[in-house]
């Protein structure tokens, strides 16, 4: 995963917003979406060229006994999804961040960043709630 | 016989086979003279080809490897594995009953249509309601026909475009939600309170202009009788709404009060529960449909009915739903279920529902000072347990279903309902003796114990299965659904 | 004293040690729960318990009062059919371990129908030519209905055109299908005895998620099916066929002419009539849909050790994981009829298949020819089966009658479905003998001619 924080920013429901240039961003689940999930078995990637709103359903992620919406952390239209999901879907459980990434989004609005968070402040909301589940 | 692992493909020798059809006695006409090219099949269908014996062999060495309820005991919830009476096998096979055409005409049906009326007479007495269709083939199927009588009953009163929900307690069978959504309605989910049952106060507030209906299990699947169903039967009614009972834990109460009674307007039945007809490996079964009398106009068609001169097929209801299934249903369900009810009479139902109760009880009454047992109240025909003590010793629920199969039981229904966390919902039935239950708690009792001091024994379970356990992580990824 | 129910082992012994562990004096206290004022206070009204002998005298009763396939010659399909059934069938299917086990929720312990099913499925799809199947749904007409609403979901349209060619209870278990789930049917007509392509051509645009068609169709005649898959997948609409397998032994199997989901009712292959059920319905699709299926499906896997093994796969689907959001509410489904049918294919194997299917079309020809023979018009233009609609000169149930005292059951009346004066559906199977196809030309001679 890219070092440069400036462009990278997570959902409260564990996704992954990488902005690249041009309002182009890549999403994916992460690690710890993926520990919850258990082993993923099938991924069911948004439409190509389907415009997706923001905390609307875009994907599912399946394990064997559960189906989990994903919500697409930004509006925009779906220009690129990650194909290689289809036969393996494993990608997600072993490489969240690189070659299990999800679609790739065009957005107009970049205000909608500001309500996500950055690394750091994930990174902090994920140990308050491994806190929790520990007590 | 374990050790039998071949697929019908792979001792497959061409040139074997195990039929026997009619000699040819008329002419072999040409195929390519009566059918263009494009109609016939350019490859044959590679069945397998094998003799008669090799055949019996392969399915009953399959057979071998299969628990029904002849291997021991089925204890699982939600389900009703009672035994399943062989005359009603015999019975079931006359050949006036298997080799008989659906479109024949009534005046050659009369037994099949006297069976089928009597039927649905026996069910209006068991259900409380006023008119059965014995069309539906499985417990689904009936909900499904159900609420499209709810559907067609608000339409007829000109509010189905308001009314589009339907509610449905957080513990309900996944199939109510599912049923009421290829319905055509919006599904609400009502919560249930601390005591397992439904909150009185979040239905009151969902209730409203928009509700067209209630669907309920009761006594529901924690195995708790929702006491306040009169209440609820006025809320769901007072705004105008239809309560809808699932009937899968009849089981529980035959005899003792009916879906009628308390205030329900349709109802479906599962006589492969109750009723004591085979479940076949998860099917056929069969759902009738039962309603109140104002509800009669919109049931399924055709309805059987009894004339002066003999058994009729009626159609002519214009505010019926339809269709639902082809023919009259599952007929060779029916006669099962038939033949039960006629061998149990009114008593004896009673006391299967009385014996059912009592087995659950005494049945967790043994098991509780081992498992959690997160609700207080008696129980009906079933209770639930939560692994969540073995929980914390590192052994999940699953492992404790493994390790039952070890003991020669098969599992309890697992993780469901989905509101009580590592769940055990176990139903022992009323035709298990005391023993059976006394063995099995012993079993229970017995994991417990390993839970704490040999958790890997139950952790690795089973150990003496056909195979140990599935990796079903890969039979969902990369699926392999048919020979290659 | 002596237990009045077999099914009931609790003797007095029993209850009074269970009631002991429960701190209860009587049965009632476990229903206290129950509000006084819905609890029955008398019996239910039911007639009385019978022995086992009473019983059996009654149910034969009932059972002579229908008449049975060795009462009367029977010439009616229509859907359901009087085929050879190898005797095989019903031993398998009587072994408790099959048909008293529930769906296979523990597959440690229920590899034996996993298994059969797994064989099932790849038996079914041999014959459809298709990628998967699943385990069996109720019938073929909710398969029929269930593969609709597939297509309305993954094309995300809301039109379904309908074959007028589809059994008149199937396009009715549609009927209330679409009323459900809010979508629109469209019925398309026939030529004469085939789905009538310019129609088809008319009716389907963009709108269109599939076209149905039956294979052979209702009035047993062989459908184009490549001809409609390419007007079908012009307007990028599914093709849904549903087909009867035992003719799938000599008719292309319909995945290879196009097909997107090929549906139908196994009974013609190893279940009894049964007055209509239980049968089963088959549902494949290819690998493109195998994720929007519904029912179970059985997946072939491995255990910890290597071994081969079978599971209850692609789960996420169905209504116990899925609730609201499942692709159907199917949770019973027929296993045991599916059983049946896999023991009745891999009786008849590869060869057999081809034979019964050849006995059946070489029987409804000979008595297609008798009847031409002397006068009677087949309505049938296109290439039948082992079904085909004959013109007589008076009204079908007329004629019925007239058969059944010469020991014959009849043809369907297709009058009232299809407004064709006079037209009887007739259906020769393999179990019908020469000499008894005689008898029903003869007995029909007095209704042949104006």
């Amino acid at each position: 995963m890219t070092n440069n924080k400036n462009n990278l920013y997570f959902t409260k429901d564990h996704e992954w917003v990488l902005v690249f240039e041009s309002n182009v961003a890549r999403v994916g689940i992460t690690k710890y979406a993926t520990e919850q999930l258990g082993d993923i078995v099938f991924v069911e990637v948004p439409e190509l060229d389907s415009d997706v709103t923001i905390e609307e359903e875009m994907a599912t992620v399946e394990s064997v006994k559960s189906a989990s919406e994903i919500f697409a952390p930004i509006t925009g239209t779906i220009t690129k999804v990650n194909d290689e999901l289809e036969d393996s879907p494993e990608l997600v459980n072993e490489s969240p961040y690189e070659s299990g990434w999800l679609a790739e989004i065009q957005f107009e609005n970049e205000e909608e960043l500001a309500q996500l968070m950055n690394q750091e402040a994930y990174e902090n909301y994920v140990k308050e709630l491994k806190e929790e589940e520990g007590q | 016989m374990n050790n039998y692992t071949d697929i019908l493909f792979e001792i497959s020798r061409s040139g074997r086979t195990a039929y026997s059809l009619p000699k040819r006695d008329v002419p072999t006409i040409s195929l390519e003279e009566k059918f263009s090219k494009v109609h016939l099949r350019e490859e044959a269908a590679k069945l397998p080809e094998i003799s008669e014996l090799q055949l019996m062999r392969h399915y009953t060495a399959l057979s071998n490897k299969n628990f029904g309820i002849e291997n021991g005991f089925y204890p699982l919830g939600s389900c009703t594995m009672k035994y399943n009476p062989k005359i009603n096998e015999d019975v079931a096979r006359y050949r006036g009953f298997t080799n008989i055409h659906p479109l024949q005409t009534t005046r050659t049906l009369q037994g099949a249509l006297r069976l089928m009326y009597e039927l649905q007479e026996d069910l209006k007495v068991v259900s409380g309601m006023d008119a059965i269709s014995l069309q539906p083939a499985a417990g689904a199927q009936g909900e499904w026909a159900g609420l499209m009588i709810i559907k067609a009953y608000h339409e007829k009163n000109e509010d189905l475009k308001t009314r589009r929900k339907i509610l449905v307690p957080d513990s309900a069978h996944g199939t109510n939600p599912a049923s009421a959504v290829i319905a055509g309605f919006d599904v609400v989910e009502i919560p249930s309170n601390e005591d397992g049952t439904v909150d009185l106060a979040a239905l009151k507030q969902a209730v409203g202009e928009d509700t067209a209906g209630l669907m309920l299990t009761n006594p529901n699947t924690l195995g708790i009788f929702e006491k306040d169903i009169l209440e609820m039967a006025d809320i769901i009614h007072g705004v105008g709404g239809l309560l809808y009972y699932d009937g899968a834990n009849l089981n529980a109460i035959m005899g003792i009060t009916t879906p009628g009674a308390m205030g329900f307007d349709i109802v479906h039945l599962n006589l492969h529960k109750s009723f004591s007809t085979p479940h076949g490996g998860g099917g056929p079964g069969s759902g009738p449909v039962g309603v109140k009398a104002y509800l009669e106009p919109y049931l399924p068609i055709p309805r059987i009915e009894k004339t002066g001169n003999g058994f009729e097929l009626n159609s002519n209801y214009p505010l019926s739903i339809g269709r639902v299934k082809g023919y009259f249903g599952n007929f060779g369900v029916n006669v099962r279920a038939y033949t039960y009810i006629r061998t149990m009479g009114a008593r004896g139902l009673r006391k299967a529902s009385e014996s059912a109760v009592l087995h659950a009880n005494y049945l967790r009454k043994r098991l509780e000072p081992y498992y959690d047992s997160p609700y207080k109240q008696v129980s009906k025909h079933e209770f639930v347990l939560s692994g969540n003590r073995q929980k914390k010793l590192g052994v999940r629920t699953v492992d404790i279903a493994k390790r039952l199969l070890d003991f020669g039981y098969y599992a309890p229904t697992i993780y469901f309902p989905l509101i009580v966390e590592e769940c055990l919902m176990i139903e022992p039935t009323e035709t298990e003796s005391k023993e059976t239950l006394d063995e099995f708690a012993d079993a229970m009792i017995q994991i417990a114990k390993e839970v704490e001091d040999t958790p890997e024994l139950v952790t690795g379970a089973p150990h003496h299965t056909s195979v140990k356990r599935l990796d079903e992580v890969t039979a969902a990824r990369k699926p392999i659904v048919r020979f290659e | 004293m002596t237990n009045e129910f077999r099914y009931l082992p609790d003797t007095e012994q029993d209850i009074a040690e269970m009631m002991k562990t429960l701190e209860i004096d009587s049965i009632e206290e476990l229903f206290q729960d129950i509000p006084e004022p819905i609890r029955l206070k008398e019996e239910f009204t039911l007639p009385d318990a019978l022995s086992e002998t009473a019983l059996t005298t009654h149910m034969r009763q009932l059972a002579t009062e229908n008449v049975n396939t060795d009462d009367a010659s029977i010439f009616l399909g229509a859907g359901t059919y009087d085929h050879y059934i190898p005797s095989v069938v019903d031993h398998v299917i009587s072994r408790s371990e099959f048909y008293t086990a529930y769906t296979p929720y523990q597959p440690e312990v229920s590899q034996g129908e996993l298994q059969a099913i797994f064989e099932f499925q790849t038996m079914i799809t041999e014959l459809t030519g298709m990628e998967a199947a699943n385990s069996s749904l109720y019938d073929g007409f909710t398969s029929l209905g269930e593969a609709a609403s597939l297509a309305v979901t993954t094309t995300k349209r809301s039109k379904i055109a309908v074959s007028k060619g589809i059994h008149p209870q199937g396009r009715e278990i549609l009927k209330a299908i679409s009323t459900g789930r809010e979508f629109e049917l469209v019925e398309l007509s026939l030529t004469a005895d085939i789905t009538d392509l310019s129609h088809l051509k008319e009716t389907i645009d963009e709108h269109t998620a599939a076209v149905v068609v039956q294979y052979p169709n209702f009035l047993g005649s062989v459908e184009d099916l490549k001809a409609i898959k390419e007007i079908t997948a012009a307007q990028k609409a599914l093709l849904i066929v549903m087909a009867n397998p035992l003719a799938l032994g000599l008719l292309e199997a319909p995945g290879k002419l196009g097909a997107d989901i090929v549906v139908g009712d196994m009974q013609p292959l190893g279940l009894s009539m049964s007055a209509g059920g239980p049968h089963c319905g088959y549902f494949t699709v290819n690998k493109k849909h195998m994720r929007k299926i519904p029912g179970r499906i059985i997946g072939q896997t491995t255990d910890k050790e290597g071994k081969r093994g079978f599971v209850m796969t692609l789960q996420t689907r169905e209504q116990h994981i899925r609730r609201e959001k499942a692709t159907s509410n199917m949770s019973s489904n027929q296993a045991l009829n599916a059983l049946a049918s896999a023991v009745c294919m891999a009786a008849l194997g590869k060869e057999g298949i081809q034979e019964i299917a050849r006995l059946n079309v070489d029987k409804a020809d000979y008595l297609a020819n008798q009847l031409k023979n002397k006068g009677v018009p087949i309505y049938n233009q296109a290439p039948f089966f082992n079904e085909f609609v004959v013109r007589l000169n008076r009204p079908v149930s007329e004629i019925n009658t007239s058969l059944l005292d010469k020991g014959i059951i009849g043809g369907y009346d297709l009058e009232p479905e299809y407004g064709i004066k006079n037209a009887m559906l007739l259906c020769v199977t393999d179990q019908r003998t020469k000499e008894e196809i005689d008898n029903l030309v003869s007995a029909l001679e007095e209704f042949i001619h104006e």
